[in-house]
């Protein structure tokens, strides 16, 4: 019993350990990140409605996010009788755990990455496309018909600018040549992506950016006016933290590819900048996407469902089509192929 | 001009625009007041938490003669009265249920020696609806916590020159 523990368990366990110490180095900050970014929101859009925001709780009011966790925490989780209770629990679960697990490919400066797998790209979609069924799920089991529309239109709408991201996830395939997020990011050295060839597909990408996460100016899945609180309707306590936390990791996680993607990830500006570690540039140029969020809202209303249908098919699918063939008609034509 | 119109819309020059607007907000001075530690100026003529005032003397103004009970749109007001042991007419009784009050004021117009006033104070907020029955004895403690704001308020409302308020 002791050599087959000694020979074969025992070898396994501290590479476990490892892992499981990596993995939490990433979510622990990350859920900190989360909760001052509920606080960033208010605040920000407190300003730009010259608002003040919280203020009041610890100093600046830092300790708000804290007070309104505790205060979630201590409440009843409501189960609706009507509902399906596995589904309906299994339902923010998946949200949180999707919204998560994303993370294992996200570089944060070179070599810092939790699974430097050759597909990243491809994993993140994926991921991505399957944190629909968390929003879904959560729309029927709740057995309520708020919930159920909000769930159908999150859906619809989710997978709709899943073409436009794939389309543009495409271009920036075609200038690397390569899936793995490192490779991507050191393919920027001569220049970011947001300038120049994909400038389009930048703008594009942010806001499919936004319908995909359910933020405004597209959060119909949720909006208020009409649907109470959309496929989260029947959620209390904790099960409704689990759908926050997953939408605002969501948000850290996109902002985080976009900066991957189209600005230059660990890279600095100026090769002058050198000095300053790359995760810096990194968290820095996530934090300013993550601004752009939160700038959306206080600007723009809300779309009606036809106008985002009509944005993401008629207007962005078309632009984005359009785009691969211009992207790998000017890379073949200059021969500019990665090789 | 629809060349124009084109490369607006393609530019997104309408929301870059936009933009730009919410980001100047965003340092502009704000708006509000940082409440509990600023508050707003408000008029002499507030009309806020009720008090019963007092005269120099110590004296309580009120005669008991029941015109703000009467006057009251809410009857909020519930007052007895019996003679004291020196003759004068007093209450025995002055209840204000603050939870059917509206704030109309017409019980300080109507009462003849400005026993009754609303004060400045719209801070009193309570955690029970108990507390929010108000008695003689809180009534009048009101109006000796407030008696200078009352008075300054009072003073500052008085139309016309020459007129005295404080006169036995």
């Amino acid at each position: 019993m002791k050599e087959l523990f000694l020979d074969t368990i025992w070898p396994f366990v501290w590479p476990l350990m490892w892992i499981a110490i990596k993995i939490l180095c990433i979510i622990l900050p990350l859920l900190g990140a989360v909760a001052y970014l509920t606080y960033a929101e208010r605040r920000v859009l407190a300003a730009m409605q010259l608002r003040r925001g919280p203020n009041v709780t610890g100093p600046f009011g830092l300790l708000q996010p804290i007070a309104d966790g505790v205060k979630l925490l201590g409440k009843e989780t409501v189960l609706p009788t009507q509902s399906n209770k596995v589904v309906f629990l299994l339902a923010p679960i998946l949200a949180f755990f999707f919204a998560l697990v994303a993370w294992a490919v996200i570089p944060f400066q070179a070599g810092l990455v939790l699974a430097d797998i050759n597909v990243g790209l491809l994993f993140l979609v994926a991921i991505s496309s399957l944190s629909v069924y968390s929003i879904v799920f959560a729309g029927w089991s709740s057995n309520s018909k708020y919930s159920f529309l909000g769930g159908i239109r999150s859906a619809a709408q989710m997978v709709s600018y899943e073409v436009c991201t794939g389309l543009v996830l495409v271009t920036v395939l075609l200038r690397v040549g390569s899936l793995n997020l490192s490779a991507i990011v050191d393919a920027q050295r001569d220049g970011w992506f947001a300038f120049g060839l994909l400038t389009p597909m930048f703008v594009v990408y942010l806001i499919a950016m936004l319908a995909e996460t359910n933020r405004h100016p597209f959060d119909l899945p949720e909006g208020e006016s009409e649907l109470v609180g959309g496929f989260h309707t029947e959620y209390s306590s904790m099960a409704f933290a689990m759908f926050f936390l997953g939408e605002y990791s969501n948000m850290i996680l996109l902002s985080a590819i976009s900066t991957i993607l189209f600005w230059g990830g660990w890279l600095p500006p100026f090769e002058a900048l050198d000095f300053i570690p790359g995760i810096f540039w990194f968290l820095g140029k996530t934090a300013a996407s993550l601004f752009f969020f939160l700038w959306v809202r206080a600007t723009l209303p809300r779309y009606r469902y036809d106008q985002l249908m009509r944005i993401g098919w008629k207007v962005l699918m078309p632009l984005c089509l359009v785009w691969v063939v211009v992207t790998a008609g000017y890379l073949v034509a200059f021969d500019k192929l990665p090789h | 001009m629809s060349v124009i119109r084109a490369l607006k819309t393609l530019s997104l020059y309408e929301l870059v625009r936009g933009f730009a607007l919410t980001l100047t907000y965003l340092f502009k001075r704000r708006a509000t007041l940082n409440y509990p530690y600023e508050k707003g100026p408000i008029s002499p003529r507030f009309r806020g938490e009720h008090a019963l005032r007092r005269y120099d003397n110590g004296e309580e103004r009120c005669i008991a003669c029941k015109l703000c009970e009467a006057v009251c749109p809410a009857q909020a007001i519930t007052i007895e009265a019996a003679p004291r042991a020196d003759g004068a007419r007093k209450t025995t009784r002055y209840d204000i249920d603050m939870t059917k009050c509206i704030f109309c004021g017409l019980c300080q117009e109507a009462c003849p020696v400005q026993a009754i006033v609303e004060g400045p104070n719209f801070e009193f907020g309570t955690e029970t609806r108990e507390e929010l029955y108000f008695t003689k004895e809180r009534l009048l403690s009101n109006g000796d916590r407030w008696s200078d704001e009352i008075d300054a308020n009072l003073e500052a409302d008085v139309k016309g020159p020459g007129t005295k308020l404080n006169e036995g």
